[in-house]
């Protein structure tokens, strides 16, 4: 997995979820209810630094019918960009 | 590599873990672990406390490798996947407490998720209602979810927070493998009892590792699979669970283990009150810290600091659960409808509400 940094303060925008630090089941409740407002062709990112989550959280979103990329930080954070298929 | 991985985060993953993990425990059940107690989180680390000391019923005394193996093969896997992160940070001393009641819950119906659905494999009855309570507490769980309980954010934390736990598990072995003989007596080893009928240690260690190595790998979880079912009707942890079930079905049949009955069953008692408010304290106590003890243990291996302090914690609450009896007695000696094991579940669900009203926050910074 290619590995990059992260900027935290890229956590705050409206588009983007932090989960970094969040035990079970907390990662994939509020990821669910970030994409019941998810529209065709909109994207989320969420971020999350154990790889529990980054697996509950990818199962969720292809559940609903996203498409999901995974790429894993320097600090060995996950984030996953989530897109509503069209 | 990775097709092992995507195969173990599949469906078809858990479920292959969990009939693995079924046949597993019945197995150990038969090298010479007690009765429907091929593997019993709660009960094993109750073992390790008596060996220790911390509790001086001597019919349950023994450092238990298979706690030991649980650990190490989280830990192993979790290496192996590069997913070990050492982190700790969200309220310890709560989770300490959660882990202290869930024990004290999971002894007065004499087992954990774990067992209960060994038990009820190897045909006790009695399962059955330790099973709805189990339900009924992990929903009261789901409930604070639902309205905002969590416990904080954990951070990432220095290597050596994540190694505390591995490494006490490492002395937990050298104690077990040399024996030192001390004049205090420890560590204690019963000599009859469920302490004292155990699988020969290479086996139930190895056995173990295996375990916790599927285990972290699939994120397997008892108290998850009735969790997730309820919140969001997600069965993935479900059909592990059901699996397990199954396996441990099964192979109590080939090796002749499965006895159906409520009265005179191994390492069990009739009160249903208890059997069912234990596991109801246990099952709100898991939810509210977010794992069974036996995904508790995973999670230690693979660095988390505060479930290895949920660890600590049902170690201590299990002392406690026999020095002051709580702890439920197999029948023909009944615990009774009002004594210090109803006592002390009242008290522990007590704590679990007040906590699931009280620590409902946001999550911001």
């Amino acid at each position: 997995m290619r590995k990059s940094s992260y900027r935290s303060e890229e956590v705050n925008a409206l588009d983007k979820l932090d989960c970094r630090g969040l035990s079970c089941p907390l990662p994939v409740m509020h990821t669910r209810k970030r994409l019941e407002k998810l529209v065709a062709g909109e994207s989320l990112e969420v971020i999350v630094d154990t790889g529990t989550s980054r697996d509950n959280v990818s199962r969720l979103a292809r559940k609903e019918g996203c498409e999901v990329t995974v790429r894993e930080t320097e600090e060995g954070n996950y984030i996953l960009t989530i897109t509503r298929k069209a | 590599m990775k097709r092992l991985h995507e195969f173990l985060k599949s469906r078809w993953g858990i479920v292959s873990a969990g009939l693995l993990i079924g046949i597993l425990a019945s197995t150990l059940q038969k090298l010479g672990n007690p009765k429907n107690m091929g593997i019993c989180v709660a009960c094993f680390e109750r073992d390790i406390a008596g060996s220790l000391g911390l509790h001086r019923a001597s019919a349950v005394q023994y450092i238990r490798p298979e706690i030991i193996g649980f650990a190490f093969g989280a830990l192993i896997a979790a290496l192996l996947f590069r997913e070990y992160r050492a982190r700790a940070g969200s309220a310890p001393i709560i989770r300490f407490m959660l882990g202290f009641f869930a024990m004290v819950g999971a002894l007065a119906f004499l087992g954990c998720p774990w067992r209960a659905l060994l038990r009820l494999a190897g045909g006790d009855g009695n399962a059955i209602v330790g099973l709805l309570g189990l339900i009924c507490g992990v929903g009261i769980g789901v409930l604070f979810i639902r309205s905002g309980y969590n416990l904080g954010r954990s951070r990432h934390t220095h290597p050596a927070v994540g190694a505390m736990l591995p490494l006490l598990m490492l002395g937990l072995l050298l104690l077990l493998i040399i024996k030192p003989i001390l004049p205090s007596g420890a560590p204690f080893f019963s000599a009859e009892g469920p302490g004292s009928q155990r699988a020969n240690y290479l086996a139930a260690l190895g056995i173990a590792v295996v375990i916790g190595f599927v285990a972290q790998r699939t994120r397997f979880c008892t108290m998850g699979a009735i969790r997730d079912v309820i919140l969001m009707r997600d069965f993935h942890l479900g059909s592990g669970v059901v699996a397990l079930l199954v396996g441990a079905f099964i192979m109590n049949l080939v090796y002749g283990q499965f006895h159906w009955g409520f009265a005179g069953q191994p390492v069990a008692h009739t009160n249903q009150l208890l059997n069912f408010g234990g596991m109801l304290l246990a099952g709100l106590a898991f939810a509210l810290a977010g794992g069974c003890p036996g995904r508790q243990l995973f999670l230690s291996g693979e660095g988390d600091g505060d479930a290895a302090v949920f660890v600590l914690g049902m170690i201590v609450g299990a002392a406690f659960a026999h020095n002051f009896t709580t702890a439920g007695t197999p029948y023909p000696n009944n615990p009774p409808i009002w004594g210090w094991g109803t006592g002390a579940v009242l008290v522990g669900l007590a704590f679990c509400l007040a906590l699931g009203f009280l620590m409902r926050r946001s999550l911001e910074g």
